[in-house]
């Protein structure tokens, strides 16, 4: 079991979210940084989906009731455990009844902390996550949660550590075209891939909201609904774009600019308002 | 349309791991949504209906799974008979919303032809979103064509049945809403412990009936 003393701004269960359900009305889910997820698993000999814990500017203690092996990675937080300095990006062994402080991230937004065996809270629909928009899965942690950890599998610890990756401050991210980038104007894409947009307060895990250039559209009228995907650069009427995070809703009716790579999706996720973006348009295998 | 050349209007990149398939109508989608479910592709994630789409997102980026789907999607359609008809489901409601009197004051008919238009199409659910379960629904009178409500409700009740636009639908749950509530089905459109949860998917034919 861990206790959850304190869960910090905003932490949730995450694994890989609920794939095979968009048809249904259903959010995709899952960690925000998935790279962070599935690497903090790796660390700690789980398979890559396990549920683990996304932690929203930090700022958590837990309880292990028992020990454990455990890895911390996403955004780099001071970590103490049992009173001492532990390292992110390694596995960590928890003795029983220890206690991990999870401070304040230096950079990045959101840290995931993943157990051996993993985070067995109920699934629904197949998944642990916690989806902000439909209310699916677990809820956000609270003081007194009590998650239990599920039982290890054969595979063996192998990783001493890893380096993390680096957090820039203004990064430039690649945007595959369209699907809708017919529907604005020339100066509308000159804006989006020639000016900073800023991350503002109203993000959250259903998409990044930008404050910049307003993105005009070449005509009127409405795209009937149609289905979205985690990374969509999607513009309402006011022309603010908003990049959709895996809570989206699976459908919408507002014209989509562009699609952040894969790649650019983790850096993305991982900042903060506040916090400048370029975009810059990305071929195949763009980074 | 039987055969494969013209079905696919369209194909537009959604980013490293989607594909939109544009499509020329509704039967379309639901047509090429079933053949592709029907396939397993290995790969594919999701097959999202919009109302004149498809969209096919694969589990990884830059897989082969999404070339698959739309070479199925640009291939002979399934022989006609390869699809089943439309499944029907039939909703006994009451017509005790809230908006009952303003939707007939704002279309200029009563109340009581509020009822008769609204009851009276066979509908089709267009595609899902929202919140998990809500559908979509076509087929609305044109007379009862309304724009959303300038203030949308804080909370609108699990089996309220509203319109705004040219859709009709059912909210699966309790949640804020700005449609125009015209009455209430006690049927649980999301349950967990159906498979599929949804009572209603994309593609089913839905009518109304209305309890005396």
């Amino acid at each position: 079991m861990i206790d959850v003393l304190a869960p910090g701004p905003y932490a949730t269960i995450q694994d890989l979210g609920r794939p095979g359900y968009a048809h249904l009305g259903v959010p995709r889910s899952g960690a925000a940084d998935e790279r962070a997820l599935t690497l903090a698993n790796r660390l700690v000999g789980n398979p890559e989906g396990h549920a683990g814990i996304e932690l929203t500017f930090g700022g958590a203690r837990l309880r292990f009731a028992d020990p454990a092996w455990i890895a911390v990675t996403g955004a780099p937080c001071p970590l103490y455990l049992a009173g001492r300095v532990a390292e992110m990006y390694a596995p960590v062994w928890v003795p029983a009844g220890a206690e991990l402080v999870v401070g304040a991230p230096a950079a990045g937004l959101r840290t995931y902390l993943a157990v051996r065996g993993g985070v067995e809270v109920e699934a629904v629909l197949g998944s642990r996550s916690h989806d902000s928009l439909s209310g699916l899965g677990p809820p956000p942690l609270r003081p007194g949660d009590r998650l239990p950890v599920g039982v290890a599998g054969d595979r063996p610890i192998t990783v001493d550590a890893v380096p993390g990756p680096a957090f820039p401050a203004a990064p430039v991210l690649g945007v595959l075209p369209g699907p809708r980038e017919d529907w604005f104007t020339e100066e509308a894409l000159r804006a989006f891939y020639g000016t900073p947009y800023e991350i503002t307060p109203e993000s959250n895990r259903v998409g990044v909201r930008l404050r910049g250039a307003a993105l005009h559209r070449a005509r009127e009228g409405e795209i009937p609904s149609e289905g979205m995907v985690t990374g969509a650069v999607q513009v309402p009427p006011d022309g603010r774009p908003i990049v959709f995070l895996p809570d989206h809703p699976p459908t919408g009716g507002y014209p989509v600019i562009g699609v952040l790579t894969s790649r650019a999706l983790a850096v993305i996720a991982q900042l903060r308002p506040g916090d400048q973006v370029r975009f810059r348009p990305g071929g195949p295998g763009a980074r | 349309m039987t055969s494969g050349a013209g079905r696919v209007a369209g194909i537009r990149p959604a980013g490293d791991r989607a594909v939109l398939i544009e499509l020329d109508d509704l039967d379309s989608v639901r047509r090429l949504h079933e053949e592709l479910s029907r396939a397993h592709i290995t790969g594919v994630a999701d097959i999202v209906p919009g109302a004149r789409t498809l969209l096919v997102i694969a589990d990884r980026p830059h897989g082969t799974a999404l070339a698959a789907a739309v070479r199925l999607a640009r291939g002979p359609a399934a022989p006609s008979g390869g699809t089943a008809p439309p499944a029907t489901v039939r909703l006994p409601i009451r017509y005790d919303g809230a908006d009952l009197a303003d939707v007939a004051r704002r279309c200029g008919i009563t109340v009581a032809e509020v009822i008769e238009r609204h009851s009276r199409p066979r509908y089709t659910a267009a595609f899902l979103g929202l919140s998990p379960g809500f559908a979509y629904l076509v087929g609305l009178d044109p007379v009862l064509r309304l724009p959303r409500r300038d203030t949308p409700r804080t909370s609108v009740p699990a089996g309220a049945v509203a319109m705004a636009s040219e859709f009709t639908g059912v909210y699966p749950r309790s949640s804020p809403g700005g449609w125009h509530l015209l009455g209430t089905v006690e049927e649980r459109l999301w349950d967990l412990d159906r498979d599929p949860p949804a009572l209603i998917t994309a593609g089913v034919a839905v009518r109304f009936e209305p309890i005396a």
